[in-house]
């Protein structure tokens, strides 16, 4: 389990600012629903937590450290890009990427691949978006990883794979053990997973709080919240 | 059971209502097993904590009761179904009289108008009456 924190982190692409100042604590524990349109800093936002960026102001830390090899071991990240290898099957991805990680669960990983469907013999290359995005989601809930981060899991794909994707968060996460951070735009299906939602906005936290307590105290959803914040 | 959970109120709170209802209708009888935390934070795709915290206050509440290592389950109470039950008659009288209030009926007009849809939506049923025979 860990902690994760931002104190007044910035972070720019030449003359965008894509985090800016950012100060926020995430629960261990919980599931973070990192909320906003494109370009809001999102993406950033889980690649300074994955060490991919660096700030240029600011600290972010994993349990008070920095982010490092020892802390990318930590970290599970499924990035929205897709980085699969096309000419490997199924089943040798799982070889290939259980091979970097210690803490790869296979009794996890095989009752994912049979929860998502998916063809061991398959050729990623022949794979649809939507198992694609499945496989994705399988490699990084198969690891006993204390810091999970998934960035867009459910963008472009059909809705019985959201579904599927989906169901595996909640059926794999280990609220003792683990912290996930999730990012998306597709609040409605996916809010009632959030135990906290951030809105970020150019870079900035522009609401946050336990999703129930917002909707106990403003009688709307995350997903009104989203549009009167971003509407 | 089904959970239509429409995200308005905090979702904990839905949960809770969902066995109360399922238990005043009888679809859950006392003693029944429920489904573990983790199975129905899959089924209805929600998060595990929040499934916890909705289990922590049935439990409070006495609705159900854990036994270690056998799973959750419906109290064995007499009183419960009906605690329950009034409970939930309670709320739908309560959200009715504030509408057909605010609507502008008095209490008398209320009382005549359930008289006559209620025979009327018995007659759209089939005529079944269940047991006391009417208003």
């Amino acid at each position: 389990m860990a902690t994760v924190v931002f104190e007044r982190v910035s972070k720019s692409f030449g003359r965008v600012r894509a985090v800016d100042e950012l100060s926020f604590t995430i629960r261990e524990g919980t599931i973070l629903g990192l909320l906003g349109p494109n370009g809001s800093g999102k993406s950033t936002m889980l690649k300074l937590i994955a060490g991919l960026y660096r700030p240029d102001a600011g600290r972010v830390t994993i349990d008070g450290q920095e982010p490092s090899p020892k802390t990318k071991a930590m970290v599970a990240y499924l990035p929205e890009i897709d980085y699969l290898y096309g000419w490997m099957t199924v089943r040798q991805t799982l070889e290939y990427v259980s091979a970097f990680y210690a803490d790869w669960d296979r009794e996890r990983a095989e009752g994912l691949l049979k929860f998502m469907g998916l063809d061991p013999e398959a050729r990623v290359s022949r794979l649809s978006k939507g198992m694609r995005a499945r496989l994705k989601i399988l490699l990084a809930m198969s690891r006993s990883a204390p810091v999970v981060l998934l960035d867009e899991p459910l963008s472009g794909i059909d809705p019985t794979s959201r579904s599927r994707v989906l169901r595996a968060i909640v059926s794999e996460f280990r609220a003792d053990s683990q912290t996930v951070v999730m990012s998306t735009h597709d609040v409605v299906e996916s809010e009632a997973l959030f135990d906290e939602v951030l809105f970020l906005k150019d870079g900035r936290v522009a609401l946050t709080g336990e999703a129930e307590r917002l909707r106990e105290e403003r009688g709307k959803s995350i997903q009104e919240l989203f549009e009167e914040v971003f509407g | 059971m089904q959970l239509r959970l429409d995200q308005h109120s905090p979702i904990y709170q839905q949960i809770i209502d969902e066995f109360k209802r399922a238990i005043a209708r009888g679809e859950l009888k006392p003693g029944d097993r429920i489904p573990s935390q983790r199975e129905l934070a899959s089924m209805v795709q929600v998060n595990p904590n929040t499934v916890q915290r909705a289990y922590r206050e049935m439990e409070q509440l006495g609705i159900t009761e854990t036994l270690r290592g056998q799973g959750t389950f419906v109290t064995q109470d007499a009183g419960l179904v009906d605690s329950v039950r009034r409970e939930m008659a309670e709320r739908a009288l309560v959200s009715f009289v504030q509408e057909m209030n605010a609507l502008g009926y008095g209490c008398e007009e209320m009382v005549e108008l359930v008289r006559e849809t209620y025979r009327r939506v018995l007659a759209a049923q089939g005529g079944e009456s269940d047991g006391d025979g009417g208003v």
